[in-house]
């Protein structure tokens, strides 16, 4: 993979060149450090330093500043383009989105630089999907081996399975921390100029960064990405005290496993809690302001992962109720919940628990971006964009040349989503249109069994349908079908795709069942592609595996119209 | 196989008004409590949620789980219980609006149709009522030493409603219960009064161990996974005769697979049909016209299933006596319309589509009616029938014996159409195809001769076939 060799040079040291095509600047600074940045092969294919094909270049980063440090980069992160700017992109916010934006527009050959102020990797890497999904992978376990039924029905003959708190923790933790230089070492390598400190828009195309105060340094750059994220939402009345009322930075830290947890919400992440809780022997409780547990769901799926994740386990709810004030555990006490009714707003008592998680959204971390300074206002914190991702200012009118990216702008509160979005922005600045297709970005949520979808749910697509005055299908296959489901004794498990049978377009895909999460590529890349159901209906797939579980919903709708391909030409073996 | 009429009182019978929407989705009934004497006046609208009756053939009905809980708030229309039939899970929705008091029949047990499985209330004022409606009335589980709830200690819950007056409760309130999740989940199982618990939990909750304790049940080895819910020995469906299977030695390595609740239905069926006194007549027909005529129809949708049974209905209307049921002993029933079902062959079972009125459907009606059918039929929707056709002719098989499904005069068994040679009457040799059909009917009420002219009847239609198609 890509990989980084850097060098701190000394004043006076010699700096070994050649093809050096300085451009002939009259602002050469003493060089302090130098980074030498590979392409992505080509470094492990010499084997001399020497020899080494640098073109490097001294950029001189900012005429009134005391930014006096010198970069050498390779052509893989460009040369800024005419303009007088110090970079082409700079990206606010090295998460997933800032990442995949900042990969991007290396290939796209722009010069870019990241600022972050806090650790690279944002939410997900430090305290989102990536730990998360390690806590799970010990969940998924730990159920496993402790579901007797399930291991003689496979002839396995287990112990007491029992755990490590400090063990799961770590693990964790690890592969956080292994994530997040895998991802620092892939901006390096490409030779990404990683800024340290807090980002500031000081005006179109200007920002600074730093510590604040006066050791800031200015920047200039031809276009600006936000991608700052965001932040666990904390309703009011509620006092997180990381200890026993906490969210999802400190729950993913497992310091402690409550015997009873109270979850407040009950949408991917709570859920997602609420699996590896119970699989280490907790009690949960859910807390949902709405009518249904699992809102956002496909209401089928949401059903039925209700009969598989919630009612088997030792969970109970509480929905229809907001928790109106949330008292750390103290002087003896439990953590004490007050609920309220979510309409009527009358007290609906109170619930006692060892700990409570606040699992009620994510709120976007807009503040001190200085927006104010290019006057845009956000909405309820979130940046207003466009379905270019171009910032929207308080009068409606796009804010040239800047770009909000992922949870901050609000639109899909992904990972990949903001990645995508980095992606599709950094086409447009390097001059290609683009407009990313939401409904083809698939979620997942990584309980056991997993669920996943793409597109429209069911009632969605039912009110399009209706509006636009087209047939709706619909076509569900079950995993009890699939061979190796049943090999792995997870036969529960449903597909359902929603799709117009008179052209074959995808509308949804829902999965709920093993693996679910890996199974929607299928669906998501053939709604990106707009490839449609007749034509899907003749690719192949190996047996026996869980893909066949689309390869049968494809096979089962009922398609109107035949297969669009051209017959292939035939291809000898 | 095939149908069982209801034998219980019609009046239980709650097969939801369905036909209406084209959307299939199973209504339970509410009705007021039984007027009788045992509830002098219906002050208070508790309504019982009804087992419903999702098929002809369903007797009982499993939960498979709530999708509500006690002290749920219902309205109109919502989905309340997934029920397990002898054909499919379905979501059953309730009529009115309320809230669910009781949950009588918990997830995992077995209740038959028509019996109360969870008691409605329509207001919270209702609701200890009608708890202790549901504890006194229907307290069938063997409950280990339950306490009768009484009515005025309605079962705490952690979110009952507190009174608005000055909020913030401090824990550990004398009077109020807190127990873990696990803990309720248990207490319902068991039927225990989690309001008679001391809790020795942490600041002083009810545990599941504290349950167990209750129920008598020693606690099992700590598992952090819940059991599927154990199935806690359901009231048995008392009607099945114990055949005593236990003198069968038992072979090393075999393993046992209980039936579902479709193959228990199909059990139950055949044991009722030892019932009925029945007797065979075969019949030998050549089907050259027939096959000549399929050709013809084929590309126009129609099916052999839909020729054969369109020539069985309208031999049928000839010979009302085979339509007819023999339902008491003591009577004939004769049936008005001639409603044929089909037995299909599914996964891991047997449907069997009924055609309505199929004398009176010209054969393109019936076929496009057949096609719709054996959809809604995998859906579980199923209608009386008065006359069976089994057909296993496709296997090869060339004849073969059916049962007589319970509350139906006749079952018609037909085999493979085979080349067969044949003497004429001049002595001439010919090759011909030939296929044996065999009916079985109730000697009670369709004697030999019957039979033998129906089949005749049949047999001229099969072997003069335009006539179906007009």
């Amino acid at each position: 993979m890509q990989s980084a060799i850097s060098l701190s040079l000394s004043p006076s040291s010699s700096i070994t060149r050649s093809d050096c095509s300085v451009a002939a600047n009259a602002y050469l600074c003493t060089p302090r450090s130098l980074r030498f940045c590979g392409l992505r092969r080509k470094v492990f294919e010499s084997k001399s330093f020497h020899s080494l094909k640098v073109s490097t270049r001294l950029v001189p980063c900012s005429r009134e500043s005391n930014f006096n440090k010198v970069c050498a980069a390779l052509q893989s992160n460009g040369t800024p383009s005419k303009g007088g700017f110090d970079y082409d992109l700079v990206i606010i916010g090295a998460g997933v989105g800032g990442h995949g934006a900042a990969l991007h527009a290396v290939e796209k050959g722009l010069k870019t630089a990241i600022i972050e102020g806090d650790v690279i990797g944002g939410t997900c890497v430090n305290r989102g999907c990536v730990p998360s999904k390690a806590l799970l992978a010990v969940s998924g376990r730990m159920r496993e081996l402790q579901n007797e039924h399930h291991m003689k029905s496979f002839g396995l003959q287990v112990a007491a399975a029992g755990y490590d708190r400090q063990g799961v923790a770590d693990h964790a933790n690890n592969l956080a921390s292994k994530i997040r230089s895998n991802l620092t070492n892939s901006m390096k390598a490409l030779g990404v100029d990683i800024l340290t400190g807090t980002g500031t828009i000081l005006g179109p195309q200007k920002l600074k960064f730093g510590k604040g105060g006066s050791g800031d340094t200015f920047v200039t750059a031809k276009d600006i990405i936000i991608a700052t994220g965001s932040v666990p939402l904390v309703p009011k009345g509620i006092e997180v005290d990381g200890k026993s009322v906490i969210t999802s930075d400190h729950a993913l830290k497992l310091e402690f496993v409550p015997e009873w947890i109270a979850i407040v919400g009950s949408g991917y992440i709570g859920l997602e809690f609420s699996d590896v809780y119970t699989a280490l022997g907790s009690e949960v409780t859910f807390i949902e302001a709405l009518d249904q547990l699992m809102p956002g769901f496909d209401p089928e799926i949401g059903k039925l992962a209700q009969r598989v994740l919630i009612n088997p386990r030792k969970i109970d709810y509480h929905t229809g109720v907001f928790a109106s004030k949330i008292t750390p555990a103290k002087d003896g006490k439990p953590v004490i919940i007050e609920l309220i009714d979510a309409k009527t707003k009358e007290p609906k008592g109170t619930v006692e628990v060892d700990a409570a998680l606040i699992a009620t959204g994510r709120a976007p971390f807009t503040q001190g971006l200085g927006l104010e300074n290019i006057n845009v206002q956000t909405q309820r914190g979130f940046v207003p964009v466009d379905e270019r991702m171009r910032v929207i200012d308080a009068n409606g009118m796009l804010v040239p040349h800047l770009y909000c990216i992922g949870d901050a702008n609000g639109k899909l509160m992904l990972a990949h989503a903001a990645s995508a979005q980095g992606i599709s922005v950094v086409e447009q600045v390097s001059g290609n249109d683009h407009v990313l297709n939401h409904l083809s970005i698939p979620a997942a949520c990584f309980t056991h069994p997993e669920i996943s979808m793409v597109g429209l749910t069911e009632p969605q697509a039912r009110e399009k349908a209706e509006k636009e005055g087209f047939e709706m299908s619909i076509t569900k296959t079950s995993f009890k079908a699939n061979t190796k489901a049943l090999a792995e004794n997870e036969g529960e498990g449903l597909a359902k795709l929603i799709y117009r049978p008179d052209t074959g377009e995808i509308l949804g895909v829902h999965i709920f069942g093993m693996h679910a999460a890996d199974l929607i590529h299928e669906a998501s890349n053939a709604i990106a592609m707009g490839t449609r159901i007749q034509d899907l209906k003749f690719a192949v797939h190996a047996h026996p595996t869980l893909s066949e579980v689309l390869d049968e919903l494809f096979k089962s709708a009922k398609v109107k119209v035949n297969s669009s391909s051209p017959i292939a030409q035939p291809v000898a073996v | 196989m095939a149908s069982l009429l209801q034998s219980r009182t019609p009046s239980l019978s709650f097969s939801s008004s369905l036909c209406s929407t084209p959307v299939i989705r199973p209504s339970v009934s509410f009705l007021k409590p039984r007027s009788g004497p045992r509830i002098p006046v219906v002050r208070a609208k508790i309504r019982e949620i009804f087992m419903p009756a999702l098929s002809s053939t369903m007797t009982e009905g499993k939960i498979v789980s709530w999708i509500k809980s006690e002290g749920d708030v219902l309205s109109k229309g919502e989905s309340v219980v997934v029920v397990e039939s002898d054909k499919a899970d379905m979501d059953v929705e309730t009529f009115y609006d309320g809230i669910l008091a009781a949950i009588v029949i918990n997830e995992g047990e077995t209740a038959p149709v028509g019996a109360a499985i969870g008691i409605l209330a329509e207001t919270e004022g209702e609701i200890a009522e009608a708890k202790a409606k549901a504890t006194s009335q229907f307290s069938s589980a063997p409950a280990p030493s339950a306490p009768k709830v009484e009515e005025s200690s309605p079962a705490p819950k952690v979110d009952a409603p507190s009174p608005p007056v000055d909020a913030a409760p401090a824990p550990s309130t004398p009077g109020k219960v807190v127990a873990t999740p696990y803990a309720k989940k248990l207490a319902k199982q068991y039927k225990v009064d989690i309001g008679k618990l001391v809790g020795t939990g942490p600041f002083g909750r009810i545990t599941p161990e504290d349950v167990e304790k209750a129920a008598g049940i020693t606690p099992a080895p700590k598992s952090n996974v819940a059991a599927p819910a154990a199935p806690v020995a359901s009231s048995a469906p008392a009607s099945v005769p114990s055949k005593a299977p236990s003198n069968f030695p038992e072979i090393p390595g075999s393993t046992v697979v209980p039936f579902t609740t479709m193959q228990a239905a199909v059990t139950k069926n055949m044991l009722e049909s030892l019932s009925v006194p029945t007797f065979r007549v075969g019949y030998p027909i050549a089907t050259d016209a027939l096959d000549a005529l399929y050709e013809k129809v084929k590309p126009k949708g129609v099916t052999m299933t839909a020729l054969l049974a369109k020539a069985a209905a309208v031999a049928l209307a000839q010979h009302p006596v085979v339509n007819a049921t023999c339902k008491d002993g003591k009577s004939f029933t004769y049936n008005s319309n001639i409603n044929i079902a089909v037995a299909v062959a599914i996964n891991g079972g047997l449907i069997t589509p009924v055609l309505q009125d199929a004398d009176k459907l010209d054969l393109y009606l019936l076929s496009q009616k057949w096609k719709e059918l054996v959809e809604k039929a995998r859906a579980k929707q199923l209608q009386p029938r008065t006359f069976t056709l089994s057909n296993l002719g496709m296997f090869g098989v060339d004849r073969f014996d059916a049962i007589l499904p319970p509350g139906q005069g006749a079952i018609m068994a037909v085999g493979a159409s085979k080349p067969t040679v044949l003497a004429d009457k001049d002595g001439f040799f010919s090759i011909k195809n030939k296929m044996l059909v065999n009916v079985t009917a109730d000697h009670r009420i369709i004697y030999g001769a019957d039979l033998a002219a129906f089949l005749q009847t049949f047999s001229k239609i099969i072997e003069n076939p335009e006539s179906l198609t007009m």
